[in-house]
């Protein structure tokens, strides 16, 4: 395939990202402003020989992703928050299990139906505590229609790589913007495949780590035989109830994100370099954010950005090194505050001021602007 | 190993994972019975175990799949349906099994078992039907019948509920083999689910089963072997009969037979058509 070029939406730019990645099933269940994604599934699947099925609910759906994932195929579904809310119990199956897949949500006003045209990005804590027990994620937050193709080649690419569900968190309005989109040609993109069992069978251990603390996986179909349960297992597969076995299993589990957290992490510095005040921002809020940093360096002041695109694992470090830096911390989001108490816990002495907007236009450009004359002020 | 050793080995051991014994079941229990008839139908068909995937939901039934020596899966409660979907849809060349419980089937899991009927997936589900939630203590469930009595419906009053009939559910669903069978007619389940693989659609086979422990003990129905006595006199067979007429009242009459075997387009082998016709233009 050579490189393309198309005028769309983040939807859509999402599910041919999934396409350029490889993706082969995908198996949803309609929700606005999800459904164009598979919509457009329903239609390119065909093309490239792969599945889009649409089942009764999203548990279905996304347990049936991990089933498809569990033959080899990259797999991935596309909902909004009911539905990962219906979806999480199979998360946590989907972690315990190391089965690589990716799970987008395009968020809209919550909670419960909330305002299901409109934006927010009410969802950011959801991935990280939302199914039960101790457990690491890894979330995308993409900003343009550009950001939605190419990170959502990144989280197929992190969820091979790490064998661990991997989210794309798009706020609404990326979802639904069009903008330019470059499809790269194949040759020019790097895909990621998960390390496959090898060596004799009667050897084989479905859940020995190698070093990076990631176990080769079997399929299903291949001369290797395992068990893969959501109850807690030893490295044979095995459940046990042992507690020794329950440590290492979810210490595991845990560190093979955290351990790799500098490799999986990805911010984007505007304007840092001199800048006394920090805004923290993604997604679409970020791109107000941009506007008033420039018209603020206008004026004389000395503002700059630091743009999640991934919320999980939590950017620490980049968070800690702008408060050293830093007399003034703003958090820009379209939620009542929720990634700003983790800049808050992270940024202490500094002080962080929020910028909430529970609903679905986010923080306008003059907004942030005036929220930065106000802290410049003090 | 010497000669003697292969000798007093269990015909089936060569498909189970002999080193997870002792099973977890309780003795008297039907899920022991009903994994043989699964292992025997496997072995009849001498099918490639390699390309045999048997998944299991929660439960004492959702253990099954964690004996089987081949590419096992253990889903959460309710799920084992969806995720064989997944798995089925994804590589048509799999035979996939699904051996579960009357609640991970019929009550969280109900929703998947009527669309995947509806959809005819090519696969083969496996239900024991022991009329209550054995593992987590014996509450009543929706195969429960009204006025029997669990550990959520005690006495005096009993299950103010009604119970789903398996097989007529999966008949209007829409699945292209339906049979009803229970854990003491071994050979005729076991040839039931040889047909259910075969079979070129979604198939349901019931097990009538007997939970000793919970719902045996909660209705006074005796130990294991009595339970299995009971459900062998009370069984009579009728195969061909409408699924509509596949009675079942546990003290008196359960209906067995295979009640449905018809043909329709399997969900798998017309995805694969479109997506041919397609790359045809
Ligand atoms: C979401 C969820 N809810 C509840 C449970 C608890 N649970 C475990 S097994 C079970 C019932 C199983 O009943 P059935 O499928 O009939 O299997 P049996 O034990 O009778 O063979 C329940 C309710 C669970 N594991 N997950
Ligand atoms: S509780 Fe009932 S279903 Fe579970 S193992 Fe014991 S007898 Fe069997
Ligand atoms: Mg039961």
């Amino acid at each position: 395939m050579p490189e393309r070029v198309m005028f769309t939406m983040g939807d859509i730019a999402c599910a041919e990202g999934a396409l350029s990645a490889g993706c082969k099933y995908f198996g949803g269940y309609p929700i606005t402003p999800a459904t164009e994604i598979a919509e457009w599934m329903s239609i390119r699947m065909p093309e490239v020989g792969g599945a889009y099925v649409q089942y009764e609910d999203e548990i279905a759906s996304i347990t049936s992703v991990i089933g498809a994932s569990w033959t080899g195929a990259k797999s991935m579904t596309a909902t909004s928050g009911p539905g990962v809310s219906l979806m999480l119990e199979a998360i946590g199956l989907a972690v315990m299990t190391e089965t690589p897949l990716v799970l987008v949500n395009i968020m809209r006003g919550g909670p419960s139906t909330g305002q299901p045209t409109k934006g927010q990005q009410g969802d950011v804590m959801q991935p990280k505590w939302g199914s039960h027990g101790d457990y690491q994620i890894i979330a995308l937050t993409p900003a343009s229609v550009q950001e939605m193709f190419d990170q959502t080649v990144q989280a197929f690419n992190l969820s091979e790589k790490y064998r661990t569900p991997v989210f794309v968190l798009a706020d609404e309005t990326v979802g639904h913007m069009r903008e330019r989109l470059v499809i790269p040609a194949k040759k020019d993109l790097k895909l990621e495949y998960r390390k496959l069992a090898s060596g004799p069978p009667e050897d084989y251990l479905p859940f020995k780590p190698g070093d990076d603390l990631v176990p080769p996986m079997a399929l299903l179909g291949s001369k290797y035989q395992f068990y893969a349960t959501g109850l807690t297992h030893d490295e044979r597969g095995y459940p046990s109830d042992k507690e020794h076995v329950q440590i290492e299993l979810i210490t595991r589990l845990n560190n093979k994100i955290i351990h790799n957290a500098d490799k999986i992490i990805d911010v984007e510095e505007f304007m840092l370099d001199d800048a006394k005040i920090g805004v923290i921002a993604y997604g679409t809020p970020s791109r107000s954010a941009k506007k008033a940093i420039k018209d603020a360096r206008d004026e004389g002041i000395k503002v700059g950005m630091l743009r999640f695109k991934t919320v999980w694992p939590f950017p620490e470090e980049q968070v800690a090194r702008l408060a050293s830096q830093v007399d003034h911390i703003i958090v820009a989001e379209q939620n009542l505050g929720q990634m700003y108490y983790m800049v808050k816990a992270e940024a202490a002495p500094t002080p962080v001021h929020l910028m909430a907007k529970p609903a679905g236009m986010p923080q306008l450009p003059n907004e942030i602007l005036d929220k930065v004359r106000e802290i410049n002020s003090l | 190993m010497t000669e003697s050793d292969s000798i007093l080995r269990h015909p089936m051991s060569k498909y189970i994972r002999e080193d997870r014994q002792p099973w977890i079941y309780c003795s008297g229990c039907s899920v022991g019975v009903v994994t043989q008839m699964v292992a025997r139908a496997i072995d009849n068909l001498g099918l490639d175990f390699t390309k045999t995937v048997v998944v299991s939901g929660i439960g004492c039934t959702g253990r099954t799949s964690g004996y089987f020596k081949t590419g096992t899966y253990h889903t959460t409660h309710g799920r084992a349906i969806a995720f064989a979907e997944g798995v089925k849809i994804a590589n048509p060349e799999l035979e996939v099994i699904v051996v579960s419980g009357d609640g991970d089937l019929a009550a969280i899991g109900g929703n998947h078992l009527i669309h995947a009927c509806r959809r005819n997936i090519d696969m083969t589900i496996v239900c024991v039907n022991n009329f209550n939630y054995g593992m987590t203590g014996g509450q009543f469930g929706p195969t429960t019948e009204h006025e029997r009595y669990s550990q959520t419906s005690p006495r005096p009053v009993g299950n103010v509920e009604h119970p789903f009939n398996l097989v007529k559910l999966a008949a209007s669903s829409g699945a292209t083999f339906v049979a009803r069978w229970t854990a003491v007619q071994a050979r005729r389940a076991t040839k039931s689910i040889e047909t259910g693989i075969k079979k070129e659609g979604l198939s349901f086979i019931e097990i009538i089963g007997a939970c000793p422990t919970e719902f045996g003990r909660m209705n006074r129905l005796g130990n294991g072997v009595e339970m299995h006595q009971h459900l062998l006199e009370v069984a009579e067979i009728q195969n061909g009969l409408p699924a509509h007429e596949a009675e079942l009242h546990y003290d008196t009459r359960i209906v067995c037979g295979e009640f449905v075997n018809i043909e329709k387009p399997e969900y798998t082998v017309v995805l694969t058509e479109m997506n041919e016709r397609l790359k045809k233009g």
